[in-house]
C-alpha cells in the first residue's frame, strides 16, 4: 500500500482552544443591550464583548493613543507571549521597547476583531438567546463592523482622537476604513500590504479555504461544537493554501528548493518527502490549535466583502475627501496578494483629494508576510513616519 | 566647481545654506511661505527639507525606490511615482506651486509634462541643464563627442536624460504651449544668477542652467 501520512491531530483540545473565547488572556470590554453593534447585515449585535490588550501609559492629553489592528488570523496579543502557543507577540518587530511603536511613547491598542475567536464576540461565543455555541447564527460581519465595534471601545477609553492607526493585511483595511468612517478621529494612518477592496483572485483564495472547512465531515454544517469536534483537517487545508499565497515562489525556493525532509531519496508514497511538504502540514496543523472553523469563515467573508469605493459610489477618493490625516502606505514587492498596484490606486485616491501621504515599495522576497517579518527598510520607514507624525502631534517622546 | 559646491546665495542665513545646492536655494527663494507645494522627481528630499524648514508644505514624488525610501525615512510626503505616468492623477489646482527641478530632461514627454505641472499647480517652477551652454558646445563642437559634465556625468549611452533642451528651445517651448515666464535665472558655472538682464542668447550661452518661475498663460 502506498504511504500516506495525514495532518496530525491538534495537540490541544477544542475546549482549551474555546477557553479563550470566553474567558480571554487579556482584558475585556462588555457592551449591554444598552449599547449594540449595528452590523451592516441590519442585525444589532447584543450584548457583545471586545478582548483586548494595551501596553504603555495613555497621557494627560490622550493624543498618544495608538491604535494596531490584527491580520485575518491575528489577535490582541500582538507584543506579549501568546496564552495558547506560548510564542512571542505576532508583531515584536515593530512593536515593544526600542521598537518603532514603543509602550514608552505610545498608549498602545491592540483588539480582538468582532468574529474572530481569542474574546471577541464570534462564532465560537455562546449566542445569550440559546445559551449554546453561536455557530452559523452568528451574523455575518464585515471590516465596517470590526471598525465601528473598535470605535465603541475607543469611546470606552475615553479616547476621541488616535494618534495613529496600524495594520496590515487585514489590518491595513481597518486602518483605511478608520479613516474613511472616523477621518478627524485618526491623526495618522500607517497601511501596510493591503488594499481598499478584494481582489477577484483574493476572493477565490479565500472560497477555497472556505470549502475545504466545509467539505470536513467535523464540521457538521458549522454545529461542530454542539457535537464536541473541530473540522481541524479542513481549517488546516485552508490555513496550508493561504499560507502559500503569503508568501513567495522565491522565499519558498530560497527557504525549502526541492530538499527533502530527513531522507535521502523519495519514499514513492504521498508522505511528506519534501520540506516544503512538511513545513506546510506543520503551518496547518499549529493553526487549528488556536483557531475556530466558523471564524475563520467569518473573517475571510469579512475581507471579501470589502469595497471602500463601493461604499462610496465606486469613486475611492470620495472617501477621502477633504481628509487632514497623514498616510503612509506601504506595500512589498514579491506580495502577490496585495501587490504594488493595490497601494498605487489608493495613493492616487489619496493624491486626489490631496491628502498627506507617502508610498515606498519595499524590496523583499519574502511576500505578503514580510510585514511581520524583521524587514529594516520597512521598520525604519514606520518609525520615521510615526515620528514625524508625532512631531506634528506634539508629542514629545519620552527619552529611552 | 560645481553647482553643489557653490556659495550660497545672497538673502539667505548663510549657517543654514550652507548644506542645501544653489538651485534649491533660488528654487526656495521663489516659492511663497505658507504655500503648497509638489516636488516631481523629489530625490533624497533635499529641496523638501528646504522647503519645510520655511514653513511650507511639500510633497514629493519620485521614480527611484531608494530616493522615496529615504525621503519617508525623513517624515517627507513622498510617493513613489513616474512624471510620465503619475501627474495624470492629480487633480486641477491642487498646489499652489508644482516644481520640476532637473528632472524635465529625462522625462519621456516634456511637453505633456509641463502641461501637466500647470494643470496641478496654479505656478511651475522648473529647473534644467542647459545644453547651450557654451562648454557643452565647445565639447559637442571641438571633441566631437556628447558633452559630459561634473553635473552631467554618464556617457549617453547609460544616460537617464532623453530630452536635453537649451534654455532658447525652452523659452520656445513655453511660448507653444501659452505659458508665461513671471521669473527666468540662468546660473553660471559657479551656481550664481546671471542677475544682469541680458539678452537670451548670452544666457542661452553662460547660463550652465536654467530656473524658471512659470505660469498659466492668458491667450486661451
Amino acid at each position: 500500500m502506498v504511504g500516506v501520512q495525514s495532518i496530525p491531530s491538534p495537540a490541544i483540545t477544542a475546549d482549551e482552544r474555546s477557553h479563550e473565547v470566553d474567558h480571554p488572556s487579556s482584558q475585556v470590554a462588555q457592551f449591554g443591550t444598552e449599547q449594540p453593534l449595528r452590523l451592516d447585515c441590519g442585525v444589532d449585535l447584543s450584548p457583545f464583548q471586545i478582548a483586548y490588550q494595551t501596553y504603555g501609559v495613555l497621557n494627560a492629553d490622550r493624543s498618544n493613543a495608538v491604535l494596531l489592528c490584527h491580520a485575518l488570523t491575528g489577535d490582541q496579543h500582538v507584543a506579549n507571549v501568546h496564552p495558547v502557543t506560548g510564542k512571542p507577540g505576532w508583531w515584536d518587530t515593530l512593536v515593544g521597547p526600542g521598537r518603532p511603536i514603543d509602550p514608552q511613547h505610545y498608549f498602545i491598542i491592540c483588539s480582538n476583531v468582532i468574529g474572530g475567536c481569542m474574546g471577541s464576540t464570534g462564532p465560537a461565543s455562546i449566542n445569550p438567546a440559546t445559551g449554546k455555541v453561536w455557530g452559523l447564527d452568528f451574523p455575518v460581519i464585515t471590516i465596517p463592523d470590526m471598525v465601528r465595534a473598535q470605535a465603541m471601545l475607543i469611546d470606552r477609553l475615553g479616547i476621541d482622537t488616535l494618534f495613529a492607526v496600524v495594520g496590515g493585511s487585514m489590518g491595513g483595511m481597518q486602518v483605511l476604513q478608520w479613516t474613511a468612517a472616523y477621518p478627524s478621529r485618526v491623526f495618522s494612518a500607517l497601511a501596510i500590504a493591503c488594499s481598499t477592496r478584494h481582489s477577484a483572485q483574493n476572493i477565490a483564495f479565500h472560497e477555497l479555504g472556505r470549502q475545504a472547512v466545509m467539505a470536513d465531515p467535523d464540521w457538521h454544517s458549522g454545529g461542530y461544537a454542539e457535537h464536541g469536534l473541530h473540522p481541524h483537517r479542513g481549517l488546516a487545508v485552508a490555513r496550508m493554501a493561504a499560507h502559500i499565497t503569503y508568501l513567495s515562489d522565491a522565499a519558498l525556493h530560497r527557504k525549502f528548493g526541492r530538499r527533502m525532509q530527513d531522507r535521502e531519496l523519495p519514499t514513492f508514497s504521498f508522505d511528506a518527502d519534501f520540506q516544503v511538504e512538511s513545513y506546510l502540514r506543520y503551518q496547518g496543523s499549529s493553526f487549528v490549535e488556536r483557531f475556530d472553523a466558523n471564524s475563520y469563515l467569518y473573517l475571510t467573508r469579512a475581507m471579501d466583502y470589502f469595497d471602500i469605493a463601493g461604499d462610496h459610489g465606486g469613486v475611492l477618493a470620495k472617501a477621502f475627501a477633504a481628509i487632514q490625516t497623514r498616510f503612509c502606505v506601504v506595500s512589498f514587492t514579491s506580495d502577490w496578494l496585495f501587490p504594488t498596484s493595490e497601494s498605487r490606486a489608493l495613493v492616487h485616491a489619496l493624491n486626489a483629494s490631496s491628502a498627506r501621504v507617502s508610498f515606498a515599495e519595499i524590496e523583499t522576497d519574502r511576500g505578503h508576510d514580510a510585514f511581520l517579518l524583521d524587514v529594516p527598510e520597512f521598520l525604519d520607514i514606520s518609525r520615521a513616519f510615526l515620528q514625524s507624525a508625532g512631531k506634528a502631534r506634539g508629542l514629545t517622546l519620552r527619552d529611552g | 566647481m560645481s553647482v553643489q559646491e557653490a556659495l550660497p546665495l545672497g538673502g539667505l542665513a548663510t549657517g543654514q545654506s550652507g548644506q542645501f545646492r544653489a538651485d534649491h536655494l533660488l528654487v526656495a527663494e521663489m516659492v511663497k511661505p505658507g504655500s503648497k507645494v509638489l516636488d516631481v522627481g523629489c530625490g533624497e528630499g533635499d529641496l523638501l527639507q528646504l522647503l519645510e524648514t520655511r514653513g511650507i508644505d511639500g510633497r514629493g514624488i519620485e521614480l527611484s525606490r531608494e530616493g522615496v525610501n529615504r525621503c519617508v525615512a525623513k517624515g517627507l510626503a513622498v510617493v513613489q511615482g513616474d512624471a510620465d505616468t503619475d501627474l495624470i492623477n492629480y487633480p486641477d489646482d491642487a498646489f499652489d506651486y508644482v516644481i520640476l527641478s532637473q528632472t524635465l530632461q529625462a522625462t519621456r514627454q516634456p511637453k505633456v509634462v509641463l502641461e501637466n505641472l500647470l494643470r496641478i499647480g496654479r505656478r511651475a517652477i522648473v529647473s534644467f541643464p542647459n545644453f547651450g551652454f557654451w562648454k557643452m558646445r565647445l565639447q559637442l563642437l571641438i571633441g566631437g563627442h556628447m558633452p559630459r559634465t561634473e553635473n552631467l556625468p554618464a556617457s549617453w549611452y547609460d544616460t537617464a536624460n532623453i530630452h536635453f533642451c537649451t534654455i532658447k528651445d525652452f523659452v520656445e517651448l513655453c511660448d507653444a504651449i501659452d505659458v508665461k515666464m513671471e521669473r527666468a535665472e540662468a546660473l553660471d558655472l559657479y551656481g550664481r544668477p546671471l542677475r544682469l538682464r541680458m539678452p537670451w542668447w548670452v544666457w542661452n550661452l553662460f547660463g550652465e542652467q536654467g530656473v524658471f518661475l512659470l505660469t498659466r498663460g492668458g491667450r486661451k
